[in-house]
This record gives C-alpha cells, sequence and structure tokens, in this order.
C-alpha cells in the first residue's frame, strides 16, 4: 500500500487515460459487448412476455441478470491487453502502486459496464413497457452503487483468474457466490422502485455497505494478487 | 418416515463417496511414490 | 502418533453407532412432526462441524497471508486478543443479549476464536497452516452438502416445502458456493502463489457471509415467509442427543481431516520431489 497521495492519482488518471484512449480507437471490446447485450436484451424478450403489471415485479430481476453478463464479457477481458503485451511484467517492476493500477482498471470497466446500461436501459423499457411508480430518481444510486459492486470485485477476480485454465469460466465461478447479497440488494432495490411498494433505502444501505467493505478488501490484497507469478 | 431414512442414508452416502475419492486418491500416490524410489 | 488413528477411529466408530441408537431409538419422539424430527440429529451437527471447518479455513488463510510480515502478525495476534477480550467483556456488559444466547456462549466463544487461532499458529508452519486450509475447506463442503441435502429432506414433510430463502439455509447455501469457488480456484490455478490467492478469495467469502445475513434478514422483514425450525427452547434429552451426534460428528471430521491432511502433505512432498528431480536431471542436449 502506498502513501503517497499525489503520485497514485497521477498514475491512476494516466493509465485510466490510457485505457480509454485505446478502447476508442480500437473499440473491439466495446462493439462486441454492445451487440452481446443487445442480443441479451432481444432473447430475454422473446422469453418473458409480460403486461405491464406482472413486468414491473419482474423487470428488476432480468434487468440486473442481463447487466450481469455483459460485465462478465467486459471483465473478461479486463487484463487480457495486458497479459498479451506483457504490461503486466513491467507494471510490477515499476515502483507505482498496485492499487492505482487497481483502481485506474476497476474505473475502467465501470465507465464501459455503465455505458452499456445506458444502451440497453432504452431497450429494456421498450420491450417491458417500463414505468416506475416509486421514486424513479432512486435508481440510478442503485444502478451506480450495483455497478460498482460487480466492477468491483469483478475486477479482482479477474486479476485471481489470470493464472488459471479456463481462465474465462473462472471468473464468474469467483465472483457471483461473493456476489449474492449486491444482487439480491440490486434486484430488490430496483423492484421496490418500480412497483413503489415498499422502500429501497435498506437495500441503498446495503450496497453501500457492501461496496465500501469489497473496495477496500480489493485496495488491500489486489498488491498480492499482482505479484502471484 | 421414508425422509427420515432417506437423509440419514444421504448422510453417510456422501461421507463414503469423499472417504473413497481419498482412497484412490492414496492409492495413485502410493504408486506414484513407488516409482519415483526405482 | 500413527498408532493413535486406528485407536481412535475405533473410538469414533462405537461413538458414531451410539448416536445413530441414540438419535433413533433413544431420543423422544416429537409431538407436531413425529419421527421425522430425528433428521435434527444428524442435520445440526452437520451444519455446526461445517461452520467450524470452514471458520478453521478462515484462521488459517488470515495466518497465511500475515506471517509472511512481521508487522502484520503482530497486529493480527493483537487483533484476535482483543477479540477474545471485547467477547468477554460484552458477554457481560450488554444487556439485554438477543434472544437465546446466553453471556457464557459468547465469553466461549470469544476465547475459543482465539485459542483455535494461538494453537494453529503454534503447531502449523506458514505452508503446514495452508495445508489445513485446503484440508478443512474440503471436509467442510462435505458437511455442507450434508446440511444442504438433509435439510429440505426434513423441510418437505415437516412444512411442505423442499426449500425457502430463509437467513439460515440461504446463507449456508452461499457459503457451500463460495467453499466450492474455493476448491475450484485451488484445482484450476496455475500460479506458483496459489495459496495466496485462495487465501485472499478466503477472506472475500468471511466478508461476504454477514453481508448475506444482512441482506437476506432485510428481504425476510419485507416479505415475510414461513418460517423453517423456529427457536424457542429445546428439551433437554432431545438436546442431550444432539449434543452426543455432535460430539461423534466432532470425531469422525477430525479422523477425515486427519486423514486428508496426511494425504495432502504426502502430495506435496511428492511434488517437491519431483521438482528437485527435474532440477538436478542432466539437460537433454538441444
Amino acid at each position: 500500500m502506498s502513501t503517497a497521495s499525489a503520485v497514485p492519482s497521477g498514475v491512476t488518471g494516466a493509465t485510466l487515460a490510457k485505457d480509454l484512449r485505446l478502447e476508442w480507437r480500437s473499440k473491439d471490446a466495446i462493439n462486441s459487448m454492445l451487440f452481446f447485450s443487445l442480443l441479451v436484451v432481444v432473447v430475454f424478450s422473446f422469453s418473458f412476455d409480460p403486461n405491464a403489471e406482472e413486468s414491473r415485479q419482474i423487470a428488476g430481476g432480468l434487468v440486473w441478470v442481463a447487466f450481469l453478463f455483459a460485465a462478465v464479457v467486459a471483465l473478461n477481458q479486463t487484463w487480457a491487453r495486458e497479459l498479451r503485451n506483457q504490461v503486466l511484467d513491467a507494471y510490477r517492476v515499476s515502483p507505482a502502486p498496485a492499487n492505482s493500477l487497481f483502481l485506474a482498471k476497476a474505473l475502467g470497466n465501470f465507465i464501459f459496464v455503465a455505458v452499456l446500461e445506458i444502451l440497453m436501459t432504452p431497450l429494456f423499457i421498450m420491450f417491458y413497457k417500463l414505468r416506475a411508480l416509486g421514486p424513479a430518481w432512486q435508481l440510478l444510486p442503485v444502478a451506480v452503487l450495483g455497478t460498482w459492486a460487480l466492477v468491483v470485485n469483478g475486477t479482482f477476480f479477474a486479476a485471481v483468474s489470470l493464472r488459471t485454465r479456463s481462465r474465462e469460466i473462472m471468473l464468474p465461478l469467483l465472483l457471483f457466490p461473493i456476489s449474492i447479497p449486491a444482487l439480491l440488494a440490486m434486484v430488490n432495490a430496483t423492484t421496490a422502485i418500480l412497483t413503489g411498494e415498499l422502500s429501497a433505502k435498506f437495500w441503498i444501505v446495503l450496497l453501500s455497505t457492501y461496496d465500501v467493505v469489497f473496495t477496500i478488501a480489493c485496495l488491500l490484497l489486489f498488491e498480492l494478487v499482482l505479484n502471484a507469478e | 418416515m421414508n425422509f427420515l431414512y432417506a437423509a440419514y442414508a444421504a448422510t453417510w452416502i456422501i461421507h463414503i463417496v469423499y472417504l473413497g475419492t481419498l482412497v484412490r486418491r492414496y492409492q495413485r500416490l502410493s504408486k506414484e511414490i513407488a516409482e519415483l524410489k526405482k | 502418533m500413527k498408532r493413535l488413528f486406528p485407536i481412535f477411529g475405533l473410538l469414533t466408530a462405537v461413538l458414531l453407532s451410539f448416536a445413530l441408537y441414540e438419535a433413533l431409538v433413544a431420543a423422544p419422539t416429537e409431538q407436531t412432526m413425529g419421527n421425522v424430527q430425528r433428521i435434527f440429529y444428524y442435520h445440526v451437527p452437520s451444519a455446526w462441524t461445517a461452520f467450524l471447518l470452514f471458520f478453521i479455513n478462515f484462521i488459517c488463510s488470515i495466518q497465511y497471508l500475515v506471517r509472511s510480515n512481521p508487522v502484520a502478525d503482530k497486529v493480527t495476534n493483537w487483533t484476535v486478543i482483543a477479540i477474545a477480550i471485547a467477547a468477554c467483556i460484552a458477554a457481560f456488559v450488554i444487556r439485554p443479549l438477543p434472544e437465546g444466547i446466553e453471556p457464557s456462549s459468547v465469553a466461549t466463544t470469544g476465547l475459543m476464536i482465539a485459542g483455535l487461532y494461538f494453537l494453529i499458529k503454534k503447531y502449523f508452519s506458514r505452508e503446514r497452516a495452508d495445508a489445513l486450509a485446503v484440508v478443512s475447506a474440503e471436509v467442510g463442503v462435505v458437511f455442507c452438502t450434508v446440511v444442504l441435502v438433509t435439510g429440505p429432506l426434513w423441510a418437505r414433510p415437516v412444512w411442505g416445502i423442499w426449500w425457502t430463502w430463509d437467513v439460515r439455509l440461504t446463507s449456508t447455501l452461499v457459503l457451500w458456493l463460495i467453499y466450492i469457488s474455493y476448491l475450484m480456484l485451488r484445482r484450476f490455478s496455475t500460479s506458483g502463489q496459489t495459496p495466496v490467492l485462495a487465501a485472499a478469495l478466503a477472506v472475500f467469502g468471511a466478508l461476504d457471509v454477514p453481508l448475506v445475513y444482512f441482506s437476506i434478514w432485510i428481504f425476510r422483514t419485507q416479505h415475510p415467509q414461513p418460517v423453517i425450525g423456529g427457536g424457542g427452547s429445546i428439551d433437554p434429552r432431545m438436546l442431550h442427543v444432539l449434543l452426543i451426534n455432535w460430539l461423534a460428528f466432532l470425531c469422525f471430521a477430525g479422523l477425515v481431516c486427519w486423514s486428508r491432511y496426511r494425504l495432502e502433505i504426502l502430495q506435496r512432498e511428492l511434488e517437491e520431489t519431483q521438482a528437485l528431480e527435474a532440477l538436478l536431471e542432466p539437460r537433454s542436449p538441444r
């Protein structure tokens, strides 16, 4: 763990900017994820064709499962570029703190998944005739906190899965059990807001707690994972 | 009543299966050690 | 040491048979549930054993992570001692205690946590603590599987449903899933630092469980559902049979862990020897 404050934010910012620039130039990850998300929405719409009342009850679960799959696809390629070009080794040797790399990766993933969610949401609203009966503005903190919960642990476990056989399947295997309380919170908060029947406040508090606990845990333990040869 | 016997049987089946895998692993290990000693 | 194993094995077999007799025959029949309730004598001890084993894995994981760094090691030592002291104080200061919890059990739990931690520290080197972590995770999963199988088999005839999302069932399921992912990581990892990665996962799992508990608790408050296996006091004769079964299963778990541990140590020695041989072998001509 580093103590210098000026260097980490500089390194984090630089790494994040680099990732975003590379992604913008090549657009391979974002294109495949976009198409995948569209497919997921369409397939779900074929499988379930509820009326407006029913859809408010189940949409919470459907939407977050779709986002979860999209997030896994995004997370799987998090470290792929680094691995291809031996960037990780260079990073291990450099004096830059491991946390900065982690934070940069996590923020980059967050932006990618957030873009996906922004693009998928109108489709869901259209296909499921969704209309929030509760305070719709609360959906924003739920989305932000929920996405961060998936992304922070996902980035960490993606790094852990780097040195495993069947790397792509290992990530969801590790991520899903740990994410269960967060998933429960996201789904129930969304359902509560859509149906307007219950308050989403407790769930938002739980999500915040989850985010704080696991962000700290990831930051503390990432250095060990980065150095695992 | 059937559920009772099913539960007790299931418990022991699970334990015996696991012990079986341990025995098999031990046998394979002994074989490898014997080969190494040659 | 080696001669102790068959003696212990025989003792365990006797205990298990006696406990089985007690559970099926000697224990009084429950009023409302009938004989099916006797599943309880296998289900609950398996659960307690599984949780104990997972807790041992957690201790071993923490130790593996901190023992490489003397500062972290000291800090953790003092934290464990602080937890034990805090538990003892809390036991007698916090009033009123939640339903069904005795002050003595809070204090004893705190002391046992510290006792376990320092016992493992004293008798297991860092590498051996890691071996113990693997062992306790595996045997813990076996016992947890028993819990998850016997649970629905008990719930179905008594409450009419195979499963419900209440706190205890869901927490047990999540714990089982987390430890299966732990074992998969151990198996599929090609890194030389697998123990570190696995230990990190175990820590994450331990942080997760209270969150699961709390999340299901909120869920149940909002969506009340049938309560399974309600609290309340237990007939002393039943408690007696329950404890006998727990003792028998603890001894059995000890035996299984001991065997698995010997297997693990043997395997590691074999791998070390093989690695050494590969190093010492003359290079084949390129």
